[in-house]
């Protein structure tokens, strides 16, 4: 983290836009934060998202209060919405730690200006996936069932399903993604603690900076942790979705029984993160004046993981059909060639191919990689081709299975729908509050960006 | 009820009771003393049944029942009974605590009995099984036997005598009743008219003889919409004027023909029938013969889709086909075919004479009596009759034409001459003739009583009302379809202060006694040389009265000449009772409304049933929503929205949803009655709507078209939800779900399946081979040959396991709870299915249960003996087990569906099957329960548990021993034996699965000379 930055080697755009000081790039960032007035666009926006947040309290109350029933499940198709929207928060919490620890460890210093939040983001994202196999069984109040903790009876999780299997990767993954973000933050936070003037605040900051005073055996402990964390999430990348994908894979249903769900599932994890993270990035960007901090080559960078992973993807899309023809499997056909294409829920299927392969070559284009606001609705057909993606593997394939005599249809109610806007705004709601009292990109980091970080290295605070 | 609590000394107890003798069961001291606060004290205890839970409940109901479950309970909880309970200080002898009882009794449909044994808890009937010993049951019931345990314990059934709608007492009624009845018996019964069921009752039957002996100016009517008019009618032109009852032996028949009856799933004996008919039919190893079965009918049912060849017909059509079958043997006029219909014919003449005293042509009810009258010339010409077919004079107590006897009382009310009018058991407001105008002509009627289990149409007419007891209260006795009595014996005291028709007739009579001797001195008059104490109880006990079966009678065919009616149109609608609630009496009964009816599927309606070509032409295929050719993409459109034809007869007309069923005939439209109920509980009618669930057939049914009627018909605007649990259509790619063929498929291939020739699953497994602990493996066979998808077993099923109803609304989204459901594929064409199979699928306790390894609480589980087990208090309801359930046979729990609350059905339940909650999976057990009953006895007596010693439910009730259930692991029993059949096999067995439950596959012994 301490190397001069890579301009010598090759001619890139700038991580940073020139002119910045450590002192400009301190003010600037922490402004957003230690501002006295909160921003009239801030109160619009968190009312909005808070008032979604209020729609999904009393989604839960309900669903609490009656049962799973008052969703559009049945039985053949036992999932739905629920677990549609767990994969897909999982899946957009995933950018997160690649941005983190992957580039992290392979060195791409233009992940500092975008990681405090991309890791952010994936905290609520988890948050928010979490809530969905939480709330969808039967009897959520006995969901700690799937803990494996000592009792009298001796009984323990079932080892072999892949859902406790979840519980351990989910959980794993929040708690390192929490770790990586907290001792991130500690540097800012001891910057935030010298800076304001609000005792409250010098006391709040103050207890979470942990006694920080930035001496050279704090930032060597420092960076040997971060580096340590870091190598702890790398794994969590591909784990976490490879087990969110056994979940299909190791069942017996036609759709769900795929052996490269695990690759294929983490590439979309990686392809839907990186298209939130530009959802999130371009307009916040916008808003906080952050284009220096946030350049085109951030912007262009995450277009082209999202290119990369997308072709990923599609070629998952097509090889899973080719599956179903060459295995000669009757169920594996019917539903590749006739229910998925052709049955009712065709119009998830096709917009799905849209969404994930036709839509997104256009990346191929420097013009809609380095257009913000056409990479932006870019990124939005990604987030709604990534969610019909779960959508039609979990619902189609349980609609219509195996025998005829039981296929069923699956009509999403208004608790679902409240559920599933309700986390969205659950979403926004905790990155308002984010950018309101934490700095959103990492100052300590932004400073090391500079050419003077080279030069005047020991001279650091 | 105030001056009662105060004046509480024993002599004003004690004059009470003198009062009430004629009271014949109670249940407790406060009954006798004082009935009205004992009402509302029961009608406390028993309130109305929750509404089913629904998505749109809101503040108010939520808080309403809340606090009314809450306050349940309360009392449920702490609340010790009013009455000084005293301990058992010796165990009555036969009574063990956790250990059942089984009693014989027998119930009656249409006056026909099917003897029963009757489980009892600790004095609580919880589960209906078939007499083995009584030959209509032979040990199997219908669907109707297995769901009457629901209808004892009814909380919405009548539960006070009302008068003018207001809750009144039996005494007042007696009064009431002997005021209005002293100065008519004395004109000698003038004016009194008493409408009854048809009776095969010897003891109401002589009772009545006794009625009219000493008030001979009274009248007798019998009236039911589906009774049997037209076979009485058909016996008597056959036979010169004299009824004759007609029972047939199918076990000893080869070929058999049967023009529109459904006698192996509803009717006299069809229980019987079922057993007797399929017992030619077993394909085993090396079978190369079996009967064979023509059916010709208009809707396609149980039995013609049982059929080797099944002509689909409009009900004029059959009786044309009648007459040419009749004149292809020369005993009638003869009629004009068209090519299908006479090469038809011709194939299946040549059969009949080929199988001359060893076939049986049998004809519905619903046939006119010419076709009835035909019948019995060619069995009589075919010499079937004392080999296959049996007639003997009707010893019923007066056989009545009920068409006509309903036609001269409505014509006596309305003429005024009624001044006192019994009903008893009938509900004819919602069921007579459209065109009878009873309703108008009872409102003439100064004196008007019924008697009938639901306060219902009929009942909320009539100035009193008085509730009638249940089959398992009420003492009695019936025949069965041969003439064979049974007793019918109560297992419990009335549960709501009924009162069964002998008591009331008794009264009529002025006859004092109870009914319990009331029978008992009937049947000792008919036995006066026998120790009757000794017989009595062996009666009793058997649950048959030995020796009274009808003795077959040579009876001379006398044919007159007959006609056809000439009756036909382009549109016939044909009138059938419903497969769920008949004619309407089994309306509020939950488990039959949600049972999915043979053949359509449906679930809580009726609809007007057509064939693809005729909805295709009045234009309700394709947007308007059923399928048809081209659009059979759109199945999930049509599963939800029927669209509405209107239907007229006459100057009436109907709206009803129209609903395709393959194998119907073109031009015909078949409507089951029994729906569109008033009045008659709240499963019947729901609070919501007011108004029973599908369309009241009764509004077009007229005197004269009892049977079918000549329609025009129409689309019309607006559509209707029908729940329907599963939709049909052709198999959509090469799957093989069903295995069948033609007997000379059989002989050829005994696996009826070219593919699967690799090696069984289970075989292909890296893990050791699963080991029973105990050496019981248990597994189960299905032959679905023999399976003629009458339901039995469902409802069997859900009488012994406890299994909720969810509601239609529920149902609409695919929440039934059954735990087996009966699959119906088909083979062929849409319009004449060449073959329809049944195929009762239930959990099949894989081996390698995929279920298993994806719960993560462990909630499923295998047994050491292979069962499937589920845990239900372990269960979070993830549900990821019925997703990756290949069989989709595991069912969610998906609200409250169990009723909690209400404390008449607690007593119904099976005490050895947990209820289950909110938010569990729950799926077929194996009937586990029954394998530890036999486990215990067993090892009590160190021995091995037998073979056939445990019945699972659905295979104790099912009519042809389609089920089998017992130890895999023992080859010489009987399920082992026929899993090494050659056609047997197992359903998705390329899944791995290895399911302990395996299938025969279905043959039908085609006729080489019919095309399809």
């Amino acid at each position: 983290m301490s190397e001069p930055s890579s301009q010598s080697r090759f001619i890139k755009p700038p991580v940073i836009a020139p002119g910045h000081s450590f002192g400009s790039i301190t003010d600037k960032i922490s402004s957003i934060v230690l501002r006295k007035d909160t921003p009239k666009g801030w109160i619009l926006g968190f009312g909005i998202a808070f008032l979604f947040v209020m729609g999904m309290l009393y989604a839960i109350g309900w669903l609490l209060l009656w049962g799973v029933g008052v969703w559009g499940l049945n039985n053949p198709v036992g999932w739905g919405f629920d677990i549609t929207n767990f994969v897909w928060w999982v899946g957009i919490g995933h950018a997160g730690t690649l941005i983190s620890a992957i580039l992290l460890l392979l060195k791409q210093e233009w992940r500092t200006s975008i990681n405090r939040f991309a890791e952010a983001m994936t905290l609520f994202a988890v948050a928010c996936a979490g809530m969905f196999p939480a709330l969808h069984t039967g009897r959520p109040w006995f969901d700690y069932w799937l803990m494996p903790y000592p009792n009298t009876m001796g009984l323990w999780p079932q080892f072999r399903s892949p859902l406790v299997w979840d519980v351990f990767a989910i959980s794993t993954y929040g708690t390192v993604s929490f770790l990586f973000w907290y001792v991130g933050l500690i540097p800012d936070l001891a910057t935030l603690r010298d800076r304001t003037e609000h005792k409250g605040l010098k006391l709040v900051y103050g207890l979470m900076a942990m006694g920080w005073r930035g001496s050279a055996k704090h930032w060597f402990r420092y960076e040997t942790a971060y580096l340590l964390l870091a190598g702890l999430a790398t794994p969590l990348v591909v784990s976490v979705h490879t087990v969110v994908s056994f979940d299909f894979a190791t069942s017996v249903i036609p759709g769900w029984h795929t052996t490269f769900f695990p690759p294929y599932f983490v590439a979309g994890a990686i392809f839907s993160g990186f298209a939130m993270v530009l959802t999130l990035a371009i307009p916040i960007r916008k808003a906080y004046g952050l284009e220096d901090f946030i350049t085109m080559r951030h912007i262009e960078n995450m277009a082209k993981v999202m290119l990369a992973t997308g072709l990923i993807v599609a070629y998952a899309y097509v090889m899973e059909v080719f599956f179903a023809w060459y295995s000669g499997n009757t169920y594996e056909k019917f539903l590749s060639f006739d229910t998925r294409p052709n049955g009712p829920f065709w119009w998830a299927f096709w917009a799905l191919w849209t969404c994930n392969i036709a839509i997104p070559q256009l990346l191929w284009f420097k013009k809609f990689r380095t257009t913000p606001w056409i990479l932006w609705i870019l990124s939005i057909i990604v987030n709604i081709g990534m969610w019909l993606e779960r959508f039609v593997i979990i619902v189609t394939s349980l609609h219509r299975d195996y025998l005829p005599s039981s296929w069923g249809m699956y009509d999403p109610t208004k608790y679902e729908y409240m559920l599933f806007f309700g986390t969205i705004g659950l979403f926004v709601a905790l990155l308002f509050l984010f950018i309101r009292s934490l700095p959103l990109i990492s100052i300590f980091e932004m400073r090391t960006l500079l050419p003077e970080a080279s030069v005047h290295h020991n001279e650091e605070h | 009820m105030a001056e009662n609590n105060k004046n509480l000394d024993l002599d004003t107890f004690r004059n009470r009771f003198d009062q009430k003798v004629e009271r014949t069961h109670w249940m407790s001291l406060h009954e006798l003393a004082d009935e009205e606060s004992f009402f509302a004290s029961v009608s406390e205890e028993f309130p109305q049944q929750a509404v089913p839970l629904q998505d749109g409940v809101d503040r108010r109901d939520f808080v309403k029942l809340m606090s009314s479950s809450l306050a349940l309970a309360g009392l449920a909880a702490c609340t010790v009974p009013p009455e000084k309970i005293v301990p058992y200080v010796r165990q009555p002898e036969d009574i063990v605590p956790g250990r059942p009882q089984f009693f014989a009794t027998a119930m009656t449909l249409g006056g026909v009995a099917t003897g029963l044994l009757v489980e009892s808890h600790m004095g609580r009937p919880t589960k209906i099984e078939g007499n083995p010993d009584h030959p209509g049951s032979m040990g199997a019931t219908d669907v109707f036997a297995q769901a009457s345990i629901l209808g004892l314990y009814d909380p919405d059934r009548a539960q006070t005598v009302r008068h003018l709608g207001n809750i009144t007492t039996w005494t007042n009624f007696l009064g009431a009743l002997g005021a209005e009845l002293k100065p008519l018996k004395d004109a000698g019964g003038e004016g009194v008219a008493i409408l009854t069921e048809p009776v095969t009752s010897p003891t109401l039957g002589s009772q009545m003889k006794a009625i009219l002996a000493a008030m001979p100016k009274a009248q007798w009517h019998q009236w039911e919409p589906h009774g049997r008019d037209n076979v009485l009618e058909g016996s008597r032109l056959a036979f010169g004027g004299s009824f004759a009852s007609t029972w047939y032996a199918f076990d000893k028949a080869d070929v058999v023909v049967s023009l529109d009856s459904d006698f192996l799933a509803s009717g006299p004996g069809s229980v019987r029938y079922a057993r007797d008919f399929m017992s030619k039919r077993r394909i085993r190893r090396g079978t190369t013969a079996a009967n064979r079965f023509y059916a010709v009918e208009t809707m396609p049912t149980p039995t013609g889709t049982s059929a080797d060849h099944r002509l689909p017909l409009k009900p004029s059509d059959i009786e044309s086909f009648a007459f040419a079958l009749a004149g292809a043997f020369g005993v009638g006029p003869g009629a004009k075919l068209d090519a299908a219909g006479d090469a038809f014919l011709k194939a299946m003449v040549k059969d009949l004479e080929a199988a001359r005293g060893r076939s049986i042509v049998i004809v519905g009810n619903d046939q006119p009596a010419s076709v009835h009258a035909l019948a019995h010339a060619i069995n009589a010409a075919l010499g079937n009759v004392g080999t296959t077919v049996f007639n003997s004079d009707a010893p019923d107590a007066v056989p009545a034409i009920g068409r006509e006897s309903l036609r001269q009382l409505v014509a006596d009310m309305a003429a005024g001459k009624v001044k006192l009018l019994l009903m008893v058991g009938v509900n004819p407001v919602f069921d007579a003739p459209a065109d009878s105008g009873f309703t108008a002509a009872l409102d003439k009627v100064p004196f008007r009583a019924s008697l009938s289990m639901y306060y219902d149409e009929t009942g909320e007419r009539c100035h009193w009302h008085v509730p009638q007891t249940h089959y398992l209260e009420s003492w009695g006795d019936a025949r069965a379809f041969d003439g064979t009595a049974a007793i019918v014996q109560p297992l419990i005291a009335p549960l709501y202060n009924g009162r069964d028709p002998i008591e009331l007739f008794a009264i009529l009579a002025d006859d004092a006694n109870l009914p319990y001797d009331i029978v008992r001195n009937y049947w000792k008059s008919q036995r006066p040389a026998i120790v009757f104490e000794t017989a009595w109880n062996k009666w009793l006990r058997d649950g048959v009265i030995d020796g009274t079966a009808y003795v077959p009678k040579p009876m001379t065919v006398a044919l007159g000449a007959i006609a056809p009616s000439m009756r036909s149109g382009d549109y016939e609608i044909s009138f059938r009772p419903d497969p769920a609630v008949w004619d309407g009496r089994f309306a509020n009964n939950g488990w039959l409304q949600e049972m999915p009816k043979p053949i359509t599927k449906l679930t809580w309606d009726n609809a007007a049933l057509m064939s693809p070509a005729t909805a295709t032409k009045l234009g309700l295929v394709g947007d308007r929503g059923l399928p048809g050719e081209g659009n059979e993409r759109n199945l999930h459109l049509w599963s939800r929205r029927a669209p509405m034809v209107e239907i007229k007869v006459d100057n009436r007309s109907l709206k009803a949803a129209a609903w395709v069923v393959p194998g119907h005939p073109d031009g015909a439209i078949t409507l089951h009655t029994g729906y569109g109920r008033t009045r008659g509980g709240s499963v019947a009618t729901p609070k919501e709507t007011a108004k029973g669930g599908g369309f009241n057939a009764y509004t077009l049914r007229t005197f004269d078209g009892l049977g079918y009627a000549v329609a025009t018909v129409a689309m019309t605007s607006g559509d209707y939800q029908l729940a329907c649990t599963q939709l049909h259509h052709v198999m959509p790619d090469e799957r093989e779900i069903v295995r069948s063929g033609t007997l000379e498929d059989f002989v050829k291939n005994p696996a009826l399946s070219a593919a699967h020739e690799g090696p069984h699953s289970g075989e292909m497994s890296l893990y050791p081979k699963w080991e029973s602990e105990t050496g019981y493996a248990w597994g189960l066979a299905v032959d679905t040959t023999v399976c003629t998808g009458c339901n039995g077993c469902v409802i069997a099923c859900h009488a012994e396991n406890n299994i909720a109803i969810v509601g239609k609304p529920q149902v609409l989204v695919g929440r039934e709870l059954h735990w087996m459901r009966i699959d119906t594929y088909y083979k062929g064409g849409v319009s004449s299915p060449a073959m329809t199979v049944n195929q009762p699928l239930m959990c099949q306790h894989c081996e390698n249960a995929p279920c298993e390894p994806v719960c993560p609480v462990e909630a499923t589980s295998h047994s050491t003996e292979g069962i499937n087990e589920m845990t239900y208090n372990r269960c979070v309801g993830t549900r990821y087990c019925a997703n990756n359930c290949p069989y989709k046979v595991r069912r969610f729990n998906y609200f409250q569906f169990s009723d909690w609350d209400t404390e008449s059905l607690k007593l119904m339940r099976n005490p050895d099957v947990t209820v289950r909650s909110r938010g569990v999976m729950e799926k077929c057990s194996m009937c586990v329960q029954r394998i530890n009953a036999a486990r215990i006895d067993a090892e009590r007596e160190g021995r091995r548990i037998r073979d056939g010693e445990i019945r699972t439910a659905c295979q104790a009730a099912c009519p042809t021993q389609a089920i089998v259930f017992g130890d895999v692991a023992d080859p010489n029993s009987l399920v082992s034996k026929l899993k090494a059949e050659p056609h047997s096999y197992r359903v998705l067995e390329e899944v791995n699965t290895n399911p302990r439950t395996s299938y025969l596959g279905a043959v039908r012994n085609k006729n080489k000379e019919i095309a399809g």
